[in-house]
């Protein structure tokens, strides 16, 4: 779980931290109001991440779900970026400041590597099934 | 090649033949020709090369060793007084170098030495089976003049029949319908024939005898003496379909282990005291002398004369052994010293004197049985139901003559009174015997009883101190034994019965048979003309025999009963064999349907017989020069017998006298005249009953009806042996296995059934408890994983819906519970 150093971290200097459940702390603050900072990358990433879920849980069709994962995946994607700033980094700390973007390339290739995979398998999929309706698949059924 | 080397060589290769024989057939019999035909061929090779190798062990012998005639005349009476001091020094170097191998310008002046010096002899080991401590077990050779002369006689006589018996048992070349066995079903056995098994049995035997011969030490005689035995037993019961052969085969071997039992007796007094069983002296491993049983007993240093060796005094004067030694615990050395000097009291003491008497009986105990011997005789005549030629090999000639033979071998152990003993168990055999073998009507029993009655004439030849009369009687008994069981083969091979009153006038139809058989039975009564002292060779060895008794009589008139014996069973010798020749041969047929079918018998059969009867004329004669068989043997004559002995330990004191004593001029022609006039008598009492029918045998046996009635039943050997041991066996046996059945078996079937009792309730247990937990375990497991398979639907998209809404609820109980952590 998030500590309170960390959120102390997130926040814009000044603010109060908030009290309270019932309180999202991170909307503390109107965001719309507010200059753009790290928190409105985050809000990107957890829209791109909601939106890819919802594509995955709710289109039938594999290459839907397929485009829903890179949606969950690039949602993550722009957190790491976005924790990466510089607002958000000690003083003085020995780094590149690169580590966020480093890890997101990763999960780039990762995702490439898995669309790969996933491909064949949707690709499979449809050679045995004539479709790509993934309600007709229920083979791993128990 | 010097004699030393050459004869183990020779008499080994001899002996080893037959083995390798009975180990060809053994493992290729049936393959062996046509059914096996070739076995005969085989054994009867082996036993033709061991004869062909003896007879060359034999000529060389006789050319290093001329044999020569004893002399007697010119000794006289000084002669018969073995002085014990005779010849002590030089021949005490002669045994000694005999043994050690050096046998070089032995013979020479060896003449007259005969009777006082160590005879001729080579001994030595081949294998060593076990040396440890003082106990050596080896195989070894004793090999003397009386070795060399068994070896050409047993593999002779083992020749003839083994041609012999390649006609005789050409039956078991085919399968067999024996009649004499009845099934269950009221049918007859129908068997394949068994051609190379008699052969292979007849080999291993031929290969034990030689072995109890060739034996170098008392525990290989005893080691070839069961084999012999083991032998005898398969041959005996080579038809054991038949109940009688293998009731009789099981007698025989049974009979003979109660005799062996007391002959491991005098194994164990011999070794327990001397510490070898070795008949010469031999060299140990040290170098050192070892002295054999011989010289033990009988040792150079006082002139060969019997005494009783220094083992068996401290072994019965233990006490005083141990009193001395105790005395001089301080320095054990002394003491030992102190037993030695002071062996020579005790033995004067007569220490040992009946440790020595009861080793010799031991041994006689296991020749009792294996030569049929009183009391031990009743499994020869049952013996016969063997094959005739095994009859004729085994169960006359050569095997059932072991317990002589090993009686004149270890002659040298066996005190005076041993020897009474055994003269007197002689004479109660020959007796017993004889008048049996007057009323049998089996023409092979008749032989069986007249081959135990002739060895009860040896074993009281041997035990009045005719040593060579004894063993030249084996040799000569050997001969025409042996021609007159083939001869009695071929009648019932010719006639299929053994049922002498069944036959008569076969002289006619088995020209040969009946000529031949009539040699051997003039041989076995001895027939000869006395005052020309020539004869066939019965005629000799009995007459020797009867002159020994007969001085042994006059010596000692309280045991005169022995000349008696044996003059009375010459006379009944006689009788029953020309009885046995008579309704055999002479007269008219009795049975026609018999006579008609009769025929002479194959050449294969014929031939073995002539040669048989030529031996039985002739082994007893001396050729110009001295060479015959009773020279031969006389060459071995043990050290220091033949002289006279005192005895008188289990009987009062009597004298065994000096064998040549014997040949004296007035004992010899009393005894001749006495041997003739009793086989003359009945001889014509045999004539004037079956052939000039003067006198009725039926009236005869009606007038003694309780006599006949004795002796047709063999004086109730076997009723009495059934009664006294057979019984009371049997009872205990009974009550034993009653025993084990009552008592011991029915506590184990309790035991049991408490065990299963426990077990099934263990079983129950296991079933309904543990399995009850361990299957509802299961049971439980398997319900679940059924309901949680529900879940897993395989719709993908359900499965992303539950992983977000999951991780929702995850995140909202988290912010709930942990409240505070937010709170900071």
């Amino acid at each position: 779980m998030m500590n309170v150093s960390v959120a102390a971290s997130i926040l814009p200097p000044g603010l109060p931290l908030p009290v309270g459940f019932g309180m999202i702390p991170l909307f503390a603050a109107n965001p719309f109001t507010e200059p753009v900072g790290v928190i409105h990358y985050l809000i990107v990433g957890a829209v791109l991440f909601t939106a890819g879920i919802a594509c995955m849980t709710l289109k039938r069709n594999a290459l839907g779900i397929l485009m829903g994962i890179e949606l969950v995946l690039n949602g993550a994607n722009i957190n790491f970026v976005a924790f990466s700033s510089s607002y958000l980094r000690a003083e003085g700390a020995p780094t590149l400041g690169l580590d966020g973007q480093v890890v997101a390339l990763f999960v780039i290739l990762l995702a490439a590597a898995e669309a790969a995979v996933a491909l064949a398998i949707t690709l499979n999929f449809y050679n045995n099934h004539a479709t790509v309706d993934v309600d007709r698949a229920d083979d791993l059924k128990g | 090649m010097d004699l030393e080397s050459l004869l183990p060589t020779l008499l080994g290769l001899a002996w080893l033949l037959p083995l390798a024989s009975f180990a060809v057939i053994l493992f290729a019999g049936p393959r062996l020709g046509n059914h096996g035909k070739g076995a005969a061929g085989v054994a009867t090779a082996a036993i033709v090369g061991s004869f062909v190798l003896s007879l060359f062990a034999f000529v060389s012998w006789v050319a290093q060793h001329p044999v020569r005639a004893v002399a007697h005349e010119d000794h006289g009476g000084a002669h018969a007084a073995a002085d014990p001091s005779h010849g002590s020094g030089d021949h005490a170097t002669t045994s000694h170098a005999t043994a050690a191998g050096h046998e070089a310008g032995h013979d020479t002046g060896h003449g007259d030495a005969v009777h006082a010096g160590s005879p001729v002899h080579y001994s030595g080991d081949w294998y060593t089976l076990y040396e440890g401590g003082r106990l050596k077990l080896s195989i070894g050779w004793y090999i003397d003049a009386l070795t060399v002369l068994m070896f050409v006689m047993i593999t002779f006589i083992a020749t003839c029949i083994h041609v012999y018996a390649s006609g005789y048992m050409h039956d078991e070349l085919h399968d067999i319908t024996d009649h004499e066995v009845h099934l269950a079903d009221g049918s007859h056995l129908h068997r394949p024939g068994r051609f190379h098994r008699f052969f292979q049995a007849l080999s291993l035997f031929c290969f034990s005898m030689l072995g109890i011969v060739i034996a170098g030490n008392l525990a290989m005689v005893f080691i070839f003496w069961e084999l012999v035995g083991i032998c005898s037993w398969f041959l005996i019961g080579f038809y054991y379909e038949r109940k009688n052969a293998s009731n009789a085969a099981n007698k025989a071997f049974i009979v003979n282990r109660i005799g062996d039992f007391g002959m491991l007796i005098g194994l164990m007094a011999l070794w327990g005291a001397l510490g070898t069983l070795h008949f010469a002296d031999s060299t140990g491993p040290d170098g050192h002398a070892r002295p054999g049983l011989f010289s033990l007993v009988r040792p150079p240093v006082a002139g060969h004369a019997q005494w009783v060796p220094d083992g068996m005094v401290k072994f019965a004067a233990e006490e005083k052994v141990g009193a001395v030694l105790r005395s001089h615990a301080d320095d054990p050395r002394a003491g030992v010293e102190q037993v030695e000097a002071k062996v020579e009291d005790w033995r004067d003491e007569g220490y040992g004197r009946w440790l020595l008497l009861v080793a010799g009986l031991g041994i006689f105990c296991g020749c009792i049985g294996k030569s049929a011997q009183f009391p031990l005789f009743v499994w020869l005549p049952d013996a016969m139901e063997g094959p005739t030629p095994v009859s004729a090999l085994v169960h006359s000639a050569t095997m059932v003559a072991a317990g002589v033979y090993l009686v004149g071998r270890f002659y040298p152990v066996l005190t005076p009174d041993a020897l009474l003993v055994i003269a007197y168990v002689g004479a109660i055999t020959l007796f017993i015997a004889a008048t049996i073998a007057l009323v049998a009507n089996d023409i092979k029993r008749v032989l069986a009883y007249s081959t135990v009655s002739q060895l009860g004439y040896m074993m009281l030849a041997l035990g009045v101190g005719g040593w060579l009369a004894g063993l030249f009687h084996l040799v000569t008994h050997a001969f025409f034994k042996s021609l007159l069981f083939l001869c009695s083969g071929s009648v019932i091979h010719a006639c299929h019965t053994n049922d002498m009153r069944k036959m008569g006038g076969l002289a006619k139809v088995m020209p040969w048979t009946s000529g031949t058989m009539l040699v051997g039975c003039l041989a076995i009564i001895g027939a000869g003309v006395p005052f020309l002292d020539i004869g066939l060779s019965g005629y000799y060895s009995k007459d020797s025999i009867l002159a020994q008794a007969l001085l042994f009589a006059r010596e000692n008139p309280s045991h005169s009963i022995l000349f008696y014996a044996v003059a009375g069973g010459a006379m009944l010798t006689a009788f029953y064999m020309f009885r046995l020749w008579f309704m055999t041969f002479a007269g008219h047929p009795r049975d026609h349907h018999v006579h008609d079918h009769a025929h002479e018998s194959p050449p294969v059969m014929v031939y073995p017989l002539v040669a048989l009867s030529i031996l039985a004329v002739v082994a007893g004669w001396t050729l110009p020069g001295g060479l015959g068989i009773a020279n031969m043997i006389e060459q071995a004559r043990p050290a220091g017998t033949g002289g006279t002995e005192l005895g008188g330990l289990l009987f009062s004191a009597f004298t065994v006298p000096a064998e040549h004593a014997s040949h004296a001029h007035d004992i010899h022609v009393t005894a001749s005249l006495t041997a003739f006039a009793t086989a003359a008598t009945g001889v014509l009492l045999a004539a004037l009953m079956y052939v000039w029918g003067v006198i009725p045998p039926a009236t005869v046996a009606a007038a003694v009806k309780p006599l006949s009635t004795f002796l047709a039943n063999r004086w109730y050997f076997d009723e009495i042996y059934r009664f006294l041991f057979v019984l009371p066996v049997l009872g205990i046996s009974q009550l034993v296995s009653g025993t084990d059945k009552g008592i011991i078996d029915r506590f184990i079937e309790g035991l049991a059934w408490g065990a299963k009792q426990v077990a099934g309730f263990d079983a129950w247990l296991d079933r309904t408890l543990i399995d009850g937990l361990v299957n509802g375990t299961a049971s439980a497991t398997y319900s679940v994983g059924l309901e949680l398979k529900k879940l897993q639907t395989g719709q993908l998209r359900q499965y992303v819906m539950f992983i977000a809404l999951g991780t929702v609820a995850i995140f909202v109980l988290a912010g709930l519970l942990f409240r505070s952590s937010f709170a900071g």
